[in-house]
Formats: structure tokens, sequence, C-alpha cells
């Protein structure tokens, strides 16, 4: 499950990559945790269980992290793991972390939400997936 | 940006001419520097929004206008709900309403040198700031709803500053026509603990010095002289406003193609004004300013209790708050025609000019104090909204330096340890739960705040008053 953030003017690009779309998305999650923290310094206690649908896959990545923002804003958590499953434009998923600990994890910013900026969602001709968009932070 | 795109029209002002697409010509406010210095993504965010239905006069971009989310943050643009016009939520943003307000202290320099270790760790100990804080109330859903209606107003009446605050407050600290029940079940959640609390990324609280007085007369109706100490809190609707706007920027996209709108860019995402939506979305946008400014006001009550610790008596009178994010139904003339129209301010200020009939009598004859933030090691700004303003920009400035670099260029240019002591070495006091979020934000990261104002001036939109050096940074 590769996953990367990427430079944005003002604020940063998360993307995430692998065989399946699953995996992508995945990452791009993972990406998510890595702009406010180390993911390595998020433990694995708690799992949420996320569920979305959308028109599109575009909208669907919109979706999954924007969830996942709620999630962590509401439950003050961080998350480290992903399960992902996606069918039909439809996803299933749980994601697996700790509640923030301000001395351990040293968040450097809140994602504010996901955007429709770089917003793609795209399978190259080897079959590769790739999930990406800039988060507001 | 490529110059040759532009015909200028004065030393500050470059005309983008309306081609394709675009219904109304784009105008940008800058020296031919920070022209030149602006990403071509401006260049065509500024044609985007130009091509809007119901667009007047032009789409603007202000002197620190960069690469936003489908608007460039700096740009301004106003709609007109008779001419088919639309209200934006990517023209608005995820901060709605996010802002800065300044407060006197009546201090001298010398006053908080004497105790600026003991100010900061008050300050630190009292302002929640940083992911995963929390505030100290906590609304229930009839108080939730009351405080969206109302505000700071809202803030006042449960004991959070005084009426004299909301004088020094755009609308006087509650916006008319906020409908809490257009703010989803989710947004409502994500606020029902964030109520004064400072958010992080380039939010902060800081305690400043009157470095320079650039404008006797407006300095002295806004009460400034050198060597006052001040505070500037900027910081907006937190959870309830990001979710907003990530719910109707979605609602828009999805609607846009049966409102016949089509979108260069999804993050224009918009719907018509006179639509149930682009309805629905202004009335949770209200209710998202008015939590911003209960926001900023519970702020000012907890840092008035941090500076009653360390100066016994000392009070903290509000000089005035601006935001930053916002869609406001305002009048204004256009080619002699007074017309009702909707303003979208991305990261611009409103900067009513002198005579203005919004503006407290006491700042009636300067203009409207326009509060520029800085960065961490330089300088911030206040200035007063020019004469003739209204004329330019529908009433607006600048409001602040913009990012130079991606946080990414920063992270691998600086540490947070090393900047916070160096800082420190200069006589300003950071104070932050992180130094990775501290290094992301480190000065340098920011383009000339000094050449921003400077522009802002010279090109009529609003002019220097004073510059603020900060002393003590208490960043999210």
């Amino acid at each position: 499950m590769p996953w990367e953030t990427f430079a944005h003017e003002a604020d940063v690009g998360v993307r995430g990559s692998g065989a399946t779309l699953a995996e992508a998305f995945a990452g791009a999650a993972m990406a998510m945790t890595a702009a406010i923290c180390d993911p390595q310094k998020v433990g694995a206690g708690v799992t949420v269980n996320i569920e979305c649908a959308a028109p599109d896959l575009d909208l669907l990545l919109l979706d999954w992290l924007n969830a996942l923002v709620y999630e962590m804003a509401t439950r003050r958590m961080l998350f480290s793991r992903f399960d992902v499953r996606i069918e039909d434009n439809r996803l299933a998923a749980t994601a697996t972390g700790e509640a923030v600990d301000v001395g351990r994890h040293a968040p450097a910013a809140e994602v504010k939400g996901a955007t429709f900026c770089e917003l793609a969602v795209r399978q190259s001709p080897d079959g590769t997936w790739t999930a990406q968009c800039i988060v507001d932070v | 940006m490529d110059l040759k795109q532009l015909q200028q029209r004065g030393e500050f002002e470059w005309l983008l001419p309306a081609t394709g697409r675009m219904r109304v010509p784009g105008v940008i406010f800058a020296s031919r520097e920070l022209v030149a210095a602006m990403d071509e993504k401006v260049r065509e965010q500024i044609a985007n929004v130009a091509g809007l239905p119901g667009i007047v006069s032009a789409a603007y971009a202000m002197p620190d206008a960069h690469w936003g989310y489908g608007f460039p943050i700096g740009g301004v643009a106003a709609f007109d709900a008779d001419d088919g016009g639309v209200v934006s939520a990517g023209g608005v943003g995820f901060d709605i309403s996010c802002g800065v307000r300044t407060l006197h202290t009546g201090l001298k320099l010398a006053d908080v040198e004497r105790d600026k270790r003991r100010l900061a760790d008050a300050l630190f100990a009292r302002i929640p700031a940083g992911v995963g804080s929390t505030g100290t109330i906590h609304l229930g859903a009839a108080e939730m709803n009351a405080m969206l209606k109302g505000g700071a107003r809202w803030a006042v009446a449960a004991g959070y500053g005084s009426d004299a605050d909301l004088a020094h407050i755009e609308e006087h600290g509650c916006v008319a026509g906020a409908d809490p029940a257009a703010v989803s079940d989710q947004a409502k959640k994500r606020q029902r603990d964030e109520m004064g609390t400072l958010g992080s990324g380039n939010h902060y609280l800081e305690v400043q010095v009157v470095s320079e007085i650039f404008d006797a007369a407006a300095a002295a109706a806004y009460g400034l002289a050198a060597g006052d100490v001040v505070v500037s809190i900027h910081c907006g609707s937190r959870g309830l406003g990001h979710q907003i706007g990530t719910d109707y920027l979605r609602e828009m996209v999805v609607a846009a193609p049966a409102a016949g709108i089509s979108l260069p860019d999804r993050e224009l995402a918009c719907a018509p004004l006179k639509s149930s939506l682009g309805k629905r979305y202004l009335g949770a946008m209200r209710a998202g300013i008015n939590c911003a400014l209960a926001n900023r006001q519970i702020l000012t009550h907890l840092a008035r209790g941090a500076f009653a610790a360390v100066f016994p008596g000392v009070k903290l009178p509000l000089l005035y708050d601006v935001s930053h994010n916002t869609c406001k139904e305002e009048s204004h003339r256009v080619d002699g025609n007074k017309r009702r129209l909707f303003v979208h301010r991305k990261g611009a200020t409103r900067a009513f000019g002198p005579g203005h009939v919004e503006l407290p009598p006491e700042y009636a004859k300067v203009g409207q104090p326009v509060l520029i933030g800085g960065s961490m090691g330089t300088a911030s700004w206040i200035l007063a909204g020019s004469a003739g303003t209204e004329e330019r920009a529908f009433g607006s400035a600048c409001h602040g330096a913009g990012r130079a670099m991606s946080r990414h260029e920063a992270m691998r240019r600086w540490q947070g340890r090393a900047l916070v002591d160096e800082l420190a070495a200069r006589g300003i006091l950071i104070r932050s739960p992180s130094l990775r979020g501290v290094a992301e934000e480190a000065p340098l990261a920011y383009k000339d705040v000094g050449a921003v104002v400077d522009s802002s001036d010279r090109a009529g939109l609003a002019g220097k008053v004073a510059r603020l050096t900060p002393l003590v940074c208490i960043k999210g």
C-alpha cells in the first residue's frame, strides 16, 4: 500500500497507490495521517467502521477522506490502519487508531477537509490504481 | 505569472482581458514584482471565477493572491441574484469567516518585557490550541442553535466580554439570516466541544508591539501609539465551518449540471442565489460566520483572563474584528447604480473607506481597520480602508502575506526546535504543542508581508497605519 504526501502552495496533497482500488484508497488515508503526524507513532487500539457511497470514484475518495476527517475530529483520534473494500462505488472500511496524545503524536496540523483540488482516481495501463487530492490544513 | 497576458492600468493595477468563457475581465492589484511571482494557476483561477454566472464588474485579486481552491486565495467577486448570480461554497472556503481581531492592552513594551515569559505561559495554559484540543464549553442542541443565530452577541450574553466589544465587530458581531437548520448534524457535532479553541495550521494568538506608525490620524482614531502592546487572534469557525464547506461543496458539485452550470473546476462549486440550495448554503454559511465570531469572542475572554493573571486590573478593549472567508450581501454602486450584491471574499478583507455607514463612529473619518496577519517572526499590520475603495474592488483589501513555499519545503529547510530557539534569541517567545507545526509555519515560508501591504497602500485599497512586531506567539 504505497502512499505519499505531495507539495501544494498552501496545503498538502495526499496520494495512495496499489494493485487494487481499495489499496489506493487506504494509501491516501495513510498519507492524510502523515499530513498530521508521523503515522508510525499512532497505535492501534480503537476500530471505527466507515461506509460511504458516491456517484463516481472521485467523489467516493472525497467522501472516504472526509468521513475520516469527521471521525478524527469528533472522536479526537488519529488512524494508522485501514482495511478498505470497494464494490460498485460503495465503500466499507475499518479505520484503526487511538486517541490523540499531543505529547507523543505532536500533531502539526488539523485537516479541515479533503478538497476537489487535484482530486483524481485513476488506473494506469499496467493496472495500478492511484487515488489523490489536496487536503486543506 | 506571465505579464504579457495582462494589460497594465496603473503602477499597481493589471487587467486580464475577458476572453473565452470569461463574462467579465480580471483585475489584479499588486506591484509588478508580486504579479510576476504569482503562480500561473492564479491567472487560471481568476479567469474561471470571471466565467461564473451573474458576476458583476470583474474578478479581482488582491496583492497577496495565491493558488487556492477554485477561487484564488486573495480573490474577490460579486454576484447579482437578479442576474442569475451564484453563491459559491468554494468561493468562501472551508474555514468560513476565518479572521483576525486585535485587542488593546493599555500596556507598553517595557511593562510586558518584564513578565513576558510568565505571560506566554499563562496564555498557553488558557488558550486551547492544536489538534485534539477542546474548549471548556460544551454546547447542547438548543444552545448550539442560539450560538449559530447570535454569534458574538450570544457569547457576550453568555458572559464572554461586553457590549462594547460588539460595536467593533463587522455586523456588530452577528450576521443576519443565519439558518441553524441548514447546518448538518455532523457539522454541529464537530463543533460541540470546539468553542473557544484556536485550531492549528496558520492560526495563532500573538502579543505584539506597535513598532511604527505610518498614519498619525488613523492611529489616533484607532487608539494606537508606538510602543503600545496589543493582542491579535487569528482563527475561524473551527470544525463547524469546515464541515459546512465539505457538505455544500459536494452538494453543489452534484447539483451543478441540473442548474445549467458547467464548472471548469469542481472546486468552484456554486448554486444560483435564488435556488433552494443557494439559499440553504447562505443560511448555513452565515451560521458559520456567527460561529467564528462567537469563537473569537470566547478566545478574547480567555486572553483577558490570562492577561489579568499576570497584570492585575488590565483591560483589553477590542480594536476591531475582521473576517476573511465570507460571502456578504452588500450595497455597492456599479456604473452609477446602487445594487445589492453578494460579495465573496476568499482570503480577502472587507476594507470600507472613510464615511461608510457601517463603520463605528470613532473610525468613520479614517476608514475601517484592516488587520493583516503576518508570520511568527515578521510583522503584522494594521491598515485603514482607503477612500474610493468601494469603487475599486467592492471595498476589499489583502488579508496576509500568503505562503512562499509549501509545508513540505518548509519542513525540509527548518527544524522546529532550532526555530523556536532562534526566535527566542530575537525576543519572540513561541508556545506550541507541535514543533513540526512550528517548522511548517516558519516565518520565511511566507512572502514578504511588507511588499503586500505596500501594494495594498499604493493601489488605493487600504493604507498603512501601524506595523506590529511579535513578542509572544501561541501557535496551534
